[in-house]
């Protein structure tokens, strides 16, 4: 890549101001670095993933109104969380959360779980109850 | 506590980290020196192994690897410490500053404010340098970051004990032990050998094979698990490639820029070539994820699209096959 082509098209990265460093050889063809504020096809990748990951958070939101399943599962599914990172986070084993899925398990899940789960999602227990319309 | 540290933007945390702690003790090591040195250039395809809902393709070796695998190179000796509670962490964070070190810490994206909201996401392995607290605020120099920027204490202890894979553990490091004169030719051979052998491996998921191997997948995809998903795949393909942090053309950039400089300290006009076709190949990376992008915009559902993709991956692998061979022979 020339430094000349270095990309500046519209990004994500704008609404934090910043632009990434990149590297590119100049009209000798010696490596120097220039900054970038972004590129088309970054963009056009990055926003087609969120847009799948938003797509699954509506469905697990539709699925946790319906008390189809508990709203654990959405609330994981909205903070970009997985298993792991749950588990982790409120200090269980996977196979506990994922019990916690089933909505029956999770009406009966103690306050003070709730509470757990609710700081980690930084929700009150009333919201990890009731999923906002 | 206010170390006079000076800040300087990288494509790449760990790189940036380590050469900006390295430059603050007075040793020229820039990043492109640390990328090669640490044989950062690497590709690995695990199918099985999903990563943000699509099989895993990483263009860069393990986190953390990249740095230590340079600190041996050069007989740098590094200081690690994890901590089990962030009172302690910020005891000995705070106690280094006070004897005006700066420290390097891992430490997780999701909770970084500063970070534009579409990249905090649960990534455990971000690197940063701490260099000074002024009242509860913590001074902070970010590589991939233009300038400093400052994080209150609060949020700091978040970051540091982010949870999930990777988890940092408040993990702080600095050098304690950095030999007065570096043996760098014999790391940069050292490394470049390493780069070839990892990139040449007879394993069908690393290096070159692991390409032609994706090239087969991206083939099969479209019929196996439908068009929606193919596109989703291969944007997160584009996105490790070139997502921040890679510095464009999957790393293919930093390494020519390494090559360059490893032309003159080894005073070997071979490498200056390789690094001018590292450069060319870093290009076809760029074009194979224009493609790539076009793709999955337009929804094409025609089947060819994504054979035509397979065939310039495919084509990429060769001429990296044989870059990585006339680099083996040039050292």
């Amino acid at each position: 890549m020339k430094l000349n082509d270095v990309p500046q098209d519209k990004s994500n990265l704008e609404s934090a101001g910043f632009k990434e460093l990149c590297y590119g050889v100049d009209e000798e063809g010696n490596y120097g670095t220039k900054t970038s504020s972004g590129w088309n096809p970054k963009k056009i990748a990055l926003d087609q993933s969120l847009e799948y990951i938003n797509e699954r958070i509506a469905g697990f939101k539709q699925r946790a109104q319906a008390k189809e399943i508990s709203p654990i599962q959405y609330y994981m599914e909205l903070n970009r969380m997985d298993l792991i990172v749950l588990s982790d986070y409120v200090g269980k084993w996977q196979w506990q959360v994922k019990r916690h899925f089933k909505i029956n398990v999770f009406n009966s899940l103690s306050s003070k779980m709730l509470k757990k789960y609710a700081a980690v999602f930084n929700v009150s227990v009333a919201q990890l109850k009731e999923i906002d319309k | 506590m206010n170390v006079d540290f000076t800040h300087h933007q990288a494509a790449h945390c760990e790189n940036g980290v380590i050469s900006n702690l390295l430059k603050h003790k007075g040793y020229q090591i820039s990043e492109p020196m640390a990328f090669g040195l640490g044989s950062g250039i690497f590709f690995v395809y695990l199918p099985f192994l999903k990563v943000n809902f699509a099989p895993a393709v990483s263009y860069r070796p393990m986190p953390g690897l990249i740095f230590k695998r340079m600190c041996k190179r050069l007989g740098i000796t590094i200081k690690r410490e994890k901590f089990k509670s962030p009172e302690n962490a910020q005891k000995a964070l705070d106690s280094l500053l006070k004897k005006g070190i700066p420290v390097g810490l891992q430490v997780g994206v999701y909770n970084l404010t500063y970070f534009p909201d579409d990249y905090r996401f649960h990534f455990n392995a971000h690197n940063m340098v701490v260099y000074g607290k002024e009242k509860n605020e913590y001074l902070i120099s970010d590589p991939v970051m233009e300038n400093v920027t400052s994080l209150p204490s609060e949020q700091l202890d978040l970051v540091r004990f982010a949870k999930g894979a990777f988890a940092p553990k408040g993990q702080m490091y600095y050098p304690t032990n950095v030999p007065t004169d570096l043996p760098l030719e014999k790391a940069i051979k050292t490394a470049i050998k390493a780069t070839c052998r990892y990139m040449l491996a007879p394993v069908p998921l690393v290096g070159v094979k692991g390409m032609r191997t994706v090239s087969k997948s991206i083939r099969k995809w479209p019929k196996k698990v439908g068009i929606k998903k193919t596109n989703h795949y291969l944007g997160q393909i584009v996105r490790m490639q070139e997502e921040i942090g890679t510095g464009g053309g999957g790393f293919r950039f930093i390494y020519g820029a390494f090559l360059e400089e490893a032309a003159e300290i080894l005073n070997n006009p071979v490498l200056k070539d390789l690094s001018k076709e590292i450069t060319t190949i870093g290009d076809l990376w760029r074009d194979f994820a224009i493609d790539a992008s076009r793709l999955y915009k337009n929804r094409s559902v025609e089947f060819d699209g994504y054979n035509k993709i397979a065939d310039k991956l495919l084509v990429i692998a060769n001429k990296e096959e044989l870059f990585f061979k006339k680099l083996k022979k040039s050292i």
